[in-house]
């Protein structure tokens, strides 16, 4: 195991050198001056560009720059906000939990709704039940979900008036962030209505963040328990006379698991994708809205540094499931 | 070539006849598939007459008739029958032109990172060594990133704009592609026919691209409708958060772009466009389906 673990880091180390490459390379890509792109400032005098130049490091070799970006990332040295002036990973963990929240909310709603229905689908395979079920699972898996948050908007929070539109909690609310995740520090503050407020927030971004995490867990499993139910073993414990709940739900569901595990985790970069829609529709202040605007502000710091917290965060987590793969299915180590 | 008259579908006949009469077989007994193929079709040719049928100019503004509903409903004119938008342009001919826009970004992206992720796929599988672990980890870092994210950011770099966004979102794509046709290759390479013509005398480029390459396309077809359909998607999006194509341009995310804040007073003009994306997205996607069923050996078999 600690082999395997050691061979997935050697992979892992040149992927995050080439992302932080990327990373550095973008402010020298843009067209443009990057002194000016990074010091926010359009016009300036031939001295005032060399001082700020030399500031920046801009006036040392390319290779020196590229070492020194390298290092302070390595510390957690991330460069300044051009806009706010304030560095970006302090701005990034002010935000995250916001996104954190929102996607644990709608990884949560994915799995709860979505291995139930597979494993329904493909008991009664063929039936008008998985029909249906995965006629739904279609439609969901090819959502745009920026106009289903709008439709969900038009609908739930326009004619029904049952949620609110925007934000994540209602500004009659204050109280200080002690966790970052607003369901719990409401709980926290422990202010009347101001639980139920949260939630009500959270009810419309999840739905939409999770919907096509929901599509691909509920026809993996689906897939994943044909798969099994046609397998020795589980004719052997009908056999002895198992009932059909120990035999799905004991015997067959833990090995379709295996696979869905894997899809589940590689749902972490289609979340994050997905928040940056899911965030701009319902302008929760999340890592994804402050991303968008970013590249609407020309804040090139941010951008370079948020993708690449981001892809350091993805490739984290996919360590992490693969890791698991290798503890819950042992073949795979070699 | 001899008579396709096999009884069992599953035939032996190698004509090229015989092996698309299988492909059909199992293609047409899948329903969904051959519902989402006639309605690409239908697409396809609304997108190719768009100006014979679209009842108006896409970009004609009616000054005097702003923001009118569908005909059906209460003050609907029967001159738009899918009503106009905030500045009086109809609605249903909008749709129509992207039609166009939707299918052409469809095609182009999945071309480039077929095409693109075939040639870097094979040249990684086929050669191995220093050269493969090369691109493979300049495709893991590529993967790295969120692939909207990753799009949304190539697209500021290069200028907001269809064709940037089409550029990027297929850069994006093409690791899929790659690693499919590496180990498809990898997985051929060692079959005796390979072995075969390359004692025959057949080159590098022969083997690669006439022996290997065409025994390891049924992944590769599948991957690239789903592209299409995701293709599709992304470059809504990206015209959504209005880094894609630029109003006025009638390319059904942006639509939606100019729509979001007249989304309580006209539900027409937020709800059409999306359902336009949604219906498009979800033919091809059952088309995939149905692909992916009569191309996989393995449910074949069963």
């Amino acid at each position: 195991m600690f082999r395997f673990f050691l061979g997935r880091l050697a992979v892992l180390i040149p992927t995050f050198i080439g992302v932080s490459i990327i990373a550095f390379s973008f402010i020298r890509l843009l067209p443009g001056d990057p002194v000016a792109l990074l010091s926010g400032e359009r016009v300036m005098s031939p001295e005032r560009h060399a001082e700020i130049s030399h500031q920046l490091g801009f006036d040392r070799p390319i290779v020196v720059q590229y070492l020194d970006y390298l290092w302070g990332v390595l510390r957690g040295d991330f460069g300044l906000s051009i806009v706010t002036k304030r560095p970006v990973i302090d701005q990034f963990f002010e935000l995250f939990p916001a996104t954190l929240e929102l996607s644990l909310c709608a990884i949560a709603f994915a799995i709860v709704l979505g291995i139930p229905a597979g494993v329904i689908a493909a008991l009664k395979r063929g039936s008008v039940i998985d029909q249906i079920l995965m006629g739904t699972a279609l439609v969901g898996f090819s959502m745009p979900i920026f106009w289903w948050g709008l439709l969900l908007i038009i609908v739930v929070s326009g004619i029904l008036q049952w949620t609110p539109v925007s934000g994540r909690i209602s500004l009659m609310f204050f109280f200080p962030s002690v966790t970052g995740f607003m369901l719990v520090d409401s709980l926290l503050s422990g202010q009347e209505g101001a639980f139920r407020s949260a939630f009500n927030h959270l009810i419309l971004p999840t739905i939409v963040l999770g919907t096509i995490p929901l599509a691909v867990i509920a026809r993996q499993t689906r897939s994943a328990m044909l798969e099994v139910l046609s397998e020795d073993y589980v004719r052997t414990a009908r056999a002895k006379g198992l009932s059909t709940f120990r035999v799905v739900g004991i015997h067959a569901l833990r090995n379709a698991m295996i696979p869905v595990v894997t899809t589940i985790g590689l749902q972490v970069g289609v979340m994050l994708a997905g928040a940056i829609l899911t965030e701009t529709i319902f302008s929760w202040p999340g890592i994804g809205k402050w991303l968008v605007d970013s590249v609407f502000r020309r804040d090139y710091a941010v951008i370079q540094g948020g993708l690449l917290i981001i892809a350091g965060i993805i490739m984290l987590v996919n360590l992490a499931v693969d890791l698991l793969y290798g503890l819950i299915n042992p073949r795979i180590r070699h | 070539m001899t008579e396709v008259t096999a009884v069992s579908p599953i035939s032996t006949d190698p004509s090229r006849r015989a092996r698309l009469a299988e492909f059909w077989y199992y293609f047409s007994e899948n329903r969904g598939a051959v519902i989402g193929l006639v309605f690409f079709s239908f697409l396809v040719l609304l997108a190719l007459c768009a100006p014979l049928v679209a009842p108006h100019d896409p970009a004609i503004q009616f000054r005097e008739s702003v923001l009118v509903p569908p005909f059906w409903q209460e003050g609907g004119q029967l001159q738009f029958l899918l009503g106009t938008d905030a500045v009086g342009r109809d609605m249903l001919s909008r749709l129509i032109y992207g039609t166009r826009f939707s299918l052409f970004v469809g095609v182009i992206v999945t071309t480039l990172a077929l095409v693109g992720g075939i040639l870097v796929g094979v040249v990684a599988g086929y050669f191995r060594g220093w050269i493969d672990t090369f691109i493979m980890r300049i495709m893991d870092i590529i993967l790295a990133f969120p692939s909207l994210l990753l799009a949304l950011v190539l697209v500021a770099v290069l200028g907001p704009g269809l064709t940037n966004a089409m550029i990027a979102i297929a850069l994006v794509y093409q690791p899929h592609f790659v690693r499919l046709t590496r180990a498809a290759v990898m997985a051929e390479k060692t079959r005796d026919y390979v072995v075969a013509a390359k004692v025959a005398g057949a080159g590098n480029l022969r083997l690669m691209f006439r022996t290997i390459l065409p025994n390891c396309m049924a992944p590769l077809i599948v991957q690239a409708t789903l592209s299409f359909s995701s293709a599709i998607l992304d470059a809504a999006a990206l015209g959504f958060l209005g880094m894609g194509a630029q109003p006025p341009t009638p390319e059904w995310g942006t639509m939606l772009a100019e729509a979001r804040e007249f989304i309580l007073r006209a539900w027409w003009v937020v709800t059409l466009p999306g359902l336009a994306i949604l219906l498009t997205v979800l033919a091809i996607n059952l088309m995939g389906d149905g692909l992916r069923d009569a191309l996989d050996p393995k449910l074949k078999r069963s």
